[in-house]
């Protein structure tokens, strides 16, 4: 059914008719609408045979996520920014143990300065913590997206990461289409977990292992996100059969065929770079996009086809590797020979425009890393005073102090 | 794609217009995008939010530079903010409030535009009871660019709101409608 929602509430939605069993947040900032509207639903009786639990913080949101995925139950959660590393030490723990946890990413900065605004910092941070990772695009795709994580999961034994950016996608309206509930009963079968604890039959799930087996079972967990690229294009496919649309998958691909420089990125700035690219094919350029939907695993072969033809591929990413640039060029390096530049956009939540993307797309020639729409000469500013002074003050006061001309207080 | 951007402060239901309009335009079968400025949220700081229409999936996901329309709910953003920045030619503007634009000061510049004057506040104040403009500057623009009609409005208000809330709001949208369409008459 097509409706005119929110980001947000299109998720929540969507979770609701996976029939989650245990839906644990915590409902304080850095927290989206998704989980609000899910509690409403819960309480209004329309999720089914469904515990929604208020935690104390992020760490315990996935502690007891993890906790009820061990019991058996279709455990969900979401956070963003902030949130997301307080639970680090549990992410690493739910992947480990090879629980299928979903969780919404609603992608956000981290700070120091404090920002609440998007990019993709926050589970770029994680990316190695052994949660499979998929980006959407759209609202659409994040919806859909969540259908998929949950069959997904469950079927590898792995929790998944869907991250939708924060703000961009979460609060904003637009067209979806709503699928029913037989549509996702058909899809996404009951949870059948490979283990559970139940006191009728003992077992225990997180024992020490020691050098003896350590390596193999990190091993385990590498294999089994090999396996998860083999498997996620059939389950896209499915899912197009099933639900008449292209979403998840792989990868998607757009005007590449005769694409001298192709363009590769994440999430819902695809859309503005489409565009982009459409405006630059007018005047003649042969120009490409690649949208890399499954970041983790990392989808190597599929890349490397999908670039063969380029000359000159442009990573524009929403996360910055303090010390060596690019998150996402350093995984696209591992996959193709061509020069590969970095365009690093959006920190923090700065608007990505289309005249300053066909400006950089257009460019003769760019540095390895280029800071998109980056004011220089304030930064220079701040430099000489740094150089100057020893005691040159807090760092961000002063570049506020030069951007708007108020004191540093 | 026709573009609008709405101007007002914080409590004004600035972000809450721009989800009805894009749920006015979905229901007459169009395709709507609508999204916040991404700034600190206080009551009384100056807000945008934009409207994206068209017939055709919208991908782009900048902030509204070149609007086709613009609906100003606080006149009192002329004097802090750049609202008129990037408008098209020959665009709309719409502005909340119950002076003229002689008054404003803004007589030879909305020349260039198709400007509409709606006293939208009071028309909330005498409707809902509250000073929130936001339903009524949406019937008023329904009238100006006709391009939603009235009655898309208030399914998005009822959609958004419900039981005496939104058929205030809906009245003061019907009122803002009629107002509009009583002044280009006369």
């Amino acid at each position: 059914m097509l409706k005119q929602l929110e980001g947000s509430r299109a998720v929540a939605e969507a979770v609701a008719l996976c029939r989650p069993e245990v839906i644990c947040a915590y409902p304080i900032s850095p927290q989206t609408h998704i989980v609000e509207a899910l509690g409403e639903l819960v309480a209004q009786g329309a999720v089914g045979r469904c515990e929604f639990i208020n935690v104390e913080s992020e760490f315990a949101a996935m502690s007891v996520a993890i906790g009820a995925s061990s019991a058996g139950a279709r455990a969900y959660t979401a956070t963003a920014s902030q949130g997301l590393l307080f639970m680090a030490e549990a992410l690493f723990n739910a992947s480990g143990l090879g629980l299928p946890i979903v969780m919404t990413v609603a992608n956000r900065a981290i700070g120091a300065p404090i920002n609440i605004w998007n990019d993709h910092t926050d589970s770029m941070s994680q990316r190695d913590c052994g949660w499979i990772q998929l980006f959407a695009e759209t609202n659409q795709e994040a919806l859909d997206l969540h259908i998929q994580a949950f069959r997904l999961a469950e079927e590898l034994s792995l929790p998944v990461m869907v991250c939708m950016d924060g703000f961009i996608l979460t609060h904003a309206y637009e067209r979806v289409d709503m699928p029913t509930q037989q549509q996702v009963d058909a899809y996404l079968p009951p949870f059948e977990p490979r283990q559970i604890l139940d006191p009728k039959e003992p077992v225990s799930i997180g024992a020490m292992v020691g050098p003896e087996a350590f390596t193999e079972v990190r091993y385990f967990a590498h294999a089994k996100q090999m396996q998860a690229l083999e498997l996620i294009p059939g389950w896209a496919d499915e899912f197009r059969r099933a639900f008449g649309r292209e979403s998840g998958g792989l990868l998607h691909t757009y005007r590449i065929e005769d694409a001298d420089t192709v363009v590769v990125a994440l999430g819902s700035v695809l859309g503005t770079i489409k565009d982009t690219v459409d405006e630059m094919r007018a005047r003649g350029a042969r120009i490409g996009v690649l949208g890399i939907t499954c970041f983790r695993p990392w989808p190597r072969d599929a890349v490397q086809q999908a670039l063969a033809r380029a000359k000159r591929v442009i990573v524009l990413e929403k996360s910055l590797a303090v010390g060596i640039g690019g998150i996402v060029s350093t995984n696209v390096r591992t996959t193709c020979d061509v020069p590969i530049y970095t365009v690093i956009a959006g920190l923090g939540g700065r608007p990505i425009t289309r005249a300053s993307l066909a400006k950089v797309f257009g460019a003769a020639s760019l540095d390895h890393t280029t800071f998109l729409d980056l004011d220089r000469p304030l930064v220079e500013k701040v430099l000489k005073r740094e150089k100057e002074l020893r005691r040159s003050g807090p760092r961000a006061e002063q570049i506020l102090k030069e951007k708007h001309g108020v004191p540093a207080r | 794609m026709f573009q609008v951007r709405i101007h007002g402060r914080g409590g004004q239901g600035v972000v809450t217009a721009a989800e009805m309009l894009s749920i006015a335009a979905f229901r007459e079968g169009k395709h709507a995008q609508a999204f916040p400025s991404f700034g600190s949220e206080r009551t009384g700081a100056p807000v945008v939010a934009y409207c994206r229409i068209d017939d055709k999936e919208i991908r782009v996901r900048e902030p509204i530079l070149e609007p086709d329309a613009l609906i100003i709910q606080d006149p009192t953003l002329l004097h802090q903010v750049d609202v008129f920045a990037g408008l098209r030619p020959g665009g709309y503007i719409l502005i909340n409030t119950a002076r003229s634009f002689a008054d404003l000061g803004l007589q030879d510049f909305v020349r260039r535009f198709k400007a509409r004057a709606v006293p939208a506040t009071e028309l909330a104040m005498k409707h809902v009871g509250r000073p929130v403009p936001n339903a009524a500057l949406l019937g008023a623009f329904a009238a100006l660019s006709r391009l939603i009609s009235l009655q898309s409005v208030a399914e998005a208000i009822n959609e958004k709101f419900g039981g005496k809330v939104a058929a205030a709001n809906v009245a003061a949208a019907g009122a803002a409608y009629e107002a509009l369409n009583h002044a280009e008459a006369a």
